[in-house]
């Protein structure tokens, strides 16, 4: 069950605009899931549905086997579920460790009074919390930007950093908002590596949501392709990219739907 | 003689700096409300000032009235005021998030006059104190130096205030938690902080500075339903010191009740009342950021 993420009959309404309808699919565990579509097709919507941003009109989330519908979005890191945003969301006024130890947060369960005192039992804790955020330091290859404020660190660094806030927390399922967006081409190959590296050597589950169609298919062990909030097909990355309806959605035919999706 | 002379009036003008000084302790505590709320939530909170009115009036209730012990009374004042700050943001001011920003001003604005009258009938209008530990007492440094004891705790008083602050935002989860929480809202959520709540504490934590700000002034200040009205310097305070930074509201704050200070003596009568206004001006003429704000460019 570990890991193990699932969503039954999903559906998400604007007013009168149904960005997702009727969307059932599961995850397993160690799988990289990857949702595909073109703008508008709903892919954020339902990325935001499962780091409970938005409340589903309708349909079910679980996480090993646990009802996650309507749970509160600050609850989601203590369940082991961590995410990273499209456009970069860290702490930019503190350091990179400052930051990752920030993700220890949901991990730490010391009293106010034995903090301000910093008794030994804190110090342990403190010590605990500074080797596994050293560790995922080592992990990334950001030794030499450890102490540097956010605000100095290029772009691409910047998401390197932001998939180790996400580690720190020591997810089960990590959400990944187009990881590749912003990044030249070697950055983008190399996110794929360290996707890569996530899922083999952490055993992490990742469910992905992705433009670049080179790094699904690096990476991706299975691809859900999205139109107008409708699955259009679901499988290998090779089944999907050959599917027709596919391919009409993304070259033409298709009328194309109000941008909701596009931030 | 010629010597004498000197001494007196570096006595006298030691004497105006710690008067200054402790004013500007007053100013820099409730700009510091102003700023920890302005700094997480970018809501400016006009009600800062009659947040430190109810406080004193709490304190009056639990000496004055009641006849506690001062310094549980001071701790209940605390609590109280903590407490209220905490109900008005989670009741009322959680529900304008998002809202434009004078909407903010106009709600907040509203609450200080709602809290006037309230307290006017509570308490009444007339002006009411308590005896502090500190009333009328005089503290001998030597060398002609005497400063009243109600001054000299109010340094030392904001003094501690600033250090324990210090601590449980540097050294506490929940004070780290509160710095994410004002940095980026949407990644604290997924570091595991309840972000409202956080910010609901941070109302009670401003509130309950305002408190403390309320209580050491009782010794050199009759408490009344006007007393609130020191927000407007402690904001041109919070302004001087770059609006959001910490320490920028406390030297701001210090800066106004020095020059108010030395206005008052060397300057004709009816000047100090502007000095603040003008040393605002002056600064922010300079430095429009304030003297510890942050530069913020957009790249265009």
């Amino acid at each position: 069950m570990s890991g193990t993420f699932s969503a039954r009959d999903l559906s998400m309404r604007f007013g009168g605009i149904r960005a997702v309808e009727g969307v059932t699919f599961d995850v397993q565990k160690g799988e990289v899931f990857s949702i595909i579509g073109p703008n508008g097709a709903g892919k954020t919507t339902i990325f935001n549905m499962i780091s409970r941003i938005y409340t589903p009109s309708g349909g079910s989330l679980h996480f090993e086997g646990q009802d996650i519908t309507r749970i509160a979005p600050h609850r989601i890191a203590g369940l082991g579920i961590a995410r990273t945003f499209q456009n970069i969301e860290l702490f930019s006024h503190a350091t990179l460790l400052q930051n990752l130890l920030i993700g220890r947060h949901c991990h730490s369960h010391v009293g106010i009074l034995s903090q301000l005192a910093f008794l030994p039992s804190v110090r342990r804790a403190e010590i605990e919390h500074r080797r596994r955020a050293e560790e995922v330091i080592e992990f990334l290859g950001l030794q030499r930007y450890r102490d540097q404020l956010i605000a100095n660190l290029p772009y691409g660094v910047r998401k390197v950093v932001e998939l180790g806030r996400a580690l720190c927390t020591e997810p089960k399922l990590l959400l990944l908002d187009e990881p590749s967006s912003g990044l030249n081409v070697e950055e983008t190959e190399e996110m794929g590596f360290w996707i890569q590296d996530i899922q083999k050597d952490l055993g992490i589950t990742i469910i992905m949501v992705e433009h670049d169609m080179k790094l699904v298919s690096a990476v991706s062990d299975r691809v859900l392709a999205l139109n107008q909030g409708r699955i259009l097909s679901t499988g290998t990355s090779a089944e999907v990219q050959s599917d027709p309806e596919v391919i009409r959605a993304y070259i033409g035919g298709a009328p194309e739907p109000a941008k909701e999706d596009a931030a | 003689m010629g010597k004498r002379a000197g001494m007196d009036d570096l006595v006298r003008l030691l004497q105006l700096a710690v008067n200054g000084t402790a004013a500007g302790c007053i100013y820099g505590l409730v700009a510091l409300g102003f700023v920890l709320i302005y700094k997480a939530t970018e809501m400016v909170n006009f009600a800062q000032g009659e947040l430190m009115m109810l406080g004193a009036f709490f304190a009056y209730t639990f000496v004055g009235l009641w006849g506690l012990n001062y310094w549980l009374g001071f701790g209940l004042a605390i609590a109280a005021t903590a407490a209220f700050g905490y109900a008005l943001d989670a009741v009322v001011l959680r529900r304008v998030i998002g809202q434009p920003q004078f909407a903010v001003v106009m709600l907040t604005l509203g609450l200080a006059f709602i809290f006037r009258a309230v307290a006017g009938a509570v308490w009444g209008y007339d002006a009411v104190g308590f005896t502090t530990p500190f009333t009328n007492k005089t503290a001998n440094f030597g060398g002609g130096v005497v400063l009243g004891q109600d001054n000299v705790s109010i340094i030392i008083g904001t003094v501690i205030l600033c250090l324990v602050l210090y601590l449980f935002f540097s050294r506490t989860r929940l004070g780290i938690a509160m710095q994410a929480s004002s940095q980026n809202q949407l990644a604290a959520y997924y570091m595991g902080i309840p972000v409202r709540t956080v910010f609901s504490l941070i109302w009670a934590i401003s509130a309950g500075v305002a408190a403390v700000a309320a209580v050491l002034l009782v010794p050199v200040q009759m408490i009344d339903v006007n007393m609130g009205l020191i927000g407007i310097k402690a904001f041109a305070a919070a302004v001087l010191g770059g609006f959001g930074s910490i320490p920028g509201a406390l030297v701001g704050g210090i800066i106004v009740g020095i020059v108010e200070q030395l206005a008052g003596y060397y300057l004709p009568a009816g000047s100090m009342e502007l000095t603040s206004n003008i040393v605002l001006l002056a600064v922010l003429i300079v430095w429009p950021q304030g003297l510890f704000g942050q530069v913020i460019r957009k790249r265009v």
